[in-house]
């Protein structure tokens, strides 16, 4: 019998690995996005590219993944970031580009460095676009996560996995149910802070 | 901008330019374009608010930009502060001059405490002279701090942001202050009372400021010289009083438009009466043996009349305390106020060379009658002069 301590240390785990994966993808599509913008001929390549990456099923890019990493954590967190990366990078250039140029401007005029005008205005009017691009990868994470199991990493995937080769149905489902409520609950909880937040960008 | 003091003395040794800006044969051409300035060279004074007024398009957004070097001329230099604006980093150079900009400008995203201390926080002034400053610059528009320092810009009205927009321009009192069309999306009531706003701020503050509109009845208000500016050049500058008395020609007459025809209609508007303001007064207070202080809305402007409806005294500034009766600290009726019988040229002179924004009407016995203001003035002849077109 699985006892509920398990699955909360299994839960904690996917948690972990699936924020983990996601911060680092994040934060690699975020400095991409800054970065092309600088080189406005390099954002369509690149955004491609990150396309192509996640037209990739999960399940292929963990095995290309296992060649270089081994089996382990490793593996599993690099897919997860790679997925991460286009949502993000796509969010960020979008919504900064996206920022009104009448408030750059506004910036400028009031004698800001372009290090501040990005700090200061930029970044706090483009966040809530660049916080969806976190909620479709934290979520997508969650759900590739459960596939870690074969590439030798832990989560709730590893009960889903046991359930299924023993045809155990409780077993399964004590990995199933809290991996949605998982993703559920951070859709949700994202998606609110979203609005609350673009409330406060909204010009009027 | 850092404020250089020992040139400072040394140029006030020197009788030179001091804080004022100054154009010199600056041409501006955007490539493929005709130029939007061109060839302009102007000087404001120290202290001198001058208006830059014209048809849309003729270049009065690029001029004011060129000054903080949001644009670079393609020739010629301006000055602020009697140095060339490129011997400056633009970025010491815009923290140190005000900026006002249509729409207000406000940043959504910050408070109003926050959008009035940008400059201050650029320039790292510690947290608690930035929030006395900023409770300073609330008081200066009647706007209480606690209420509004932490709304964000949508939580205000369109009058209140643009008051806003005019604080964080004078956070940091700025000598040199850039205003471009800074109340132009405002409805005319709180125009003009934001206008009344600025005209009392000045007068206090005296700063050097470039004030853009298009908006001629504005530029009478506000403006110590008026410069109109036609298809990017220069073509004509004056005082409000030269403008209207010699129009270089016929584009600066119609731009006058009203004003112009003062001398025709002299003598059909001959009842002070006429000029009168329609009536916009509250009590402001009541007294049983002294009668009452009357103040006039959207003015500095505070009437004392007593029991009798007798004026008895004017004053420009709230009266408080327990001497408000006290005859000393009122202008005296006779020299501030004008009657009914005066002649109509009389009174508009008084109310355009004088310092008076409006004058208290009286009749007979000194009885108040009411108020004549610019506004109201430039009303009255208007109407006249339709009548007179009809
Ligand atoms: N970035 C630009 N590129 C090309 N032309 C420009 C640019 N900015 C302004 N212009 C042109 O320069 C001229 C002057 O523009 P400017 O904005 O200074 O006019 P303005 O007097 O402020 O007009 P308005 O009253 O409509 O604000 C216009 O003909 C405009 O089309
Ligand atoms: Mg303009």
């Amino acid at each position: 019998m699985i006892s509920f301590s398990d699955i909360a240390m299994l839960t904690w785990q996917h948690l972990y690995l699936s924020l983990l994966g996601t911060v680092i993808g994040s934060i690699i599509g975020f400095l991409l996005a800054v970065w092309i913008r600088r080189q406005p001929r390099l954002a369509g390549v690149l955004i491609g590219f990150a396309e192509v990456i996640q037209t990739i099923p999960g399940m292929a890019l963990l095995a290309f993944l296992l060649l270089v990493f081994g089996l382990g954590d490793t593996t599993l967190v690099v897919g997860l970031a790679l997925y991460a990366i286009l949502p993000v990078l796509q969010n960020t250039y979008e919504g900064l580009e996206g920022v009104d140029p009448a408030y750059r401007e506004v910036g400028k005029g009031m004698g800001m460095t372009r290090g501040e005008i990005f700090r200061q205005i930029e970044v706090p009017l483009a966040f809530p676009v660049i916080l969806a691009g976190l909620r479709v990868s934290l979520v997508t994470a969650i759900g590739v996560a459960t596939i870690g199991v074969f590439v030798g990493s832990g989560g709730l995937g590893s009960l889903i996995y046991r359930g299924l080769q023993i045809i155990d149905m409780p077993t399964m489902m004590a990995g199933a149910i809290p991996v949605a409520l998982l993703a559920i609950v951070l859709e949700i909880a994202l998606t609110l802070l979203e609005r609350k937040l673009s409330k406060v960008t909204a010009s009027r | 901008m850092s404020i250089d003091y020992l040139r400072i003395i040394a140029s006030l040794n020197e009788g030179e330019f001091l804080l004022g800006v100054k154009f010199e044969h600056v041409t501006k051409a955007y490539p493929g374009h005709k130029p939007a300035v061109n060839e302009l060279s102007l000087e404001v004074q120290t202290g001198e608010l001058l208006v830059l007024i014209g048809p849309s398009g003729c270049g009065k957004t690029t001029s004011l930009r060129m000054i903080n070097r949001l644009e670079e001329p393609t020739s010629g230099t301006i000055y602020v502060d009697g140095r060339d604006v490129c011997s400056y980093d633009p970025i010491e150079l815009r923290r140190g001059i005000g900026y006002a900009i249509q729409q207000t400008g406000l940043l959504p995203h910050m408070t109003i405490e926050q959008n009035i201390e940008l400059v201050p926080r650029l320039l790292k002034w510690d947290k608690k002279r930035r929030h006395e400053r900023t409770r300073e610059l609330l008081s200066l528009v009647d706007m209480d701090y606690d209420t509004f320092a932490s709304r964000y810009p949508r939580q205000l009205s369109g009058g209140q942001q643009q008051r806003i927009g005019v604080l964080r321009a004078l956070a940091t009192d700025p000598p040199v202050i850039l205003m471009d069309e800074p109340f132009g999306a405002l409805d005319p009531i709180s125009r003009e009372s934001l206008q009344t706003e600025l005209k009392r701020l000045q007068s206090r503050l005296r700063k050097t400021i470039v004030f853009v509109t298009h908006d001629i009845d504005e530029a009478m208000r506000l403006g110590d010289r008026i410069a109109i500016l036609q298809d990017g050049q220069l073509h004509q500058i004056g005082t409000p009083q030269e403008l209207v008395q010699a129009p270089r020609d016929e584009f600066v007459a119609k731009f006058m438009g009203r004003l112009f025809n003062f001398p025709k209609i002299q003598t059909s508007v001959d009842l002070i009466g006429q000029f009168m303001q329609e009536d916009t007064s509250h009590v402001h207070q009541e007294c049983s043996e002294h009668g009452k202080i009357v103040k006039i809305d959207h003015l500095p402007l505070w009437c004392w009349i007593d029991r009798n409806g007798v004026l008895r005294g004017v004053s420009s500034q709230p009266p408080t305390g327990a001497d408000q009766w006290d005859r000393n600290d009122w202008t005296d009726p006779k020299l501030a106020a004008v009657k009914d019988t005066d002649a109509s040229e009389v009174v508009l002179k008084r109310l355009i060379e004088g310092e008076a924004e409006a004058l208290p009407v009286i009749g007979e016995g000194e009885q108040f009658i009411g108020v004549v203001t610019q506004r109201s003035a430039l009303k009255a002849l208007s109407n006249v002069e339709m009548e007179n077109d009809e």
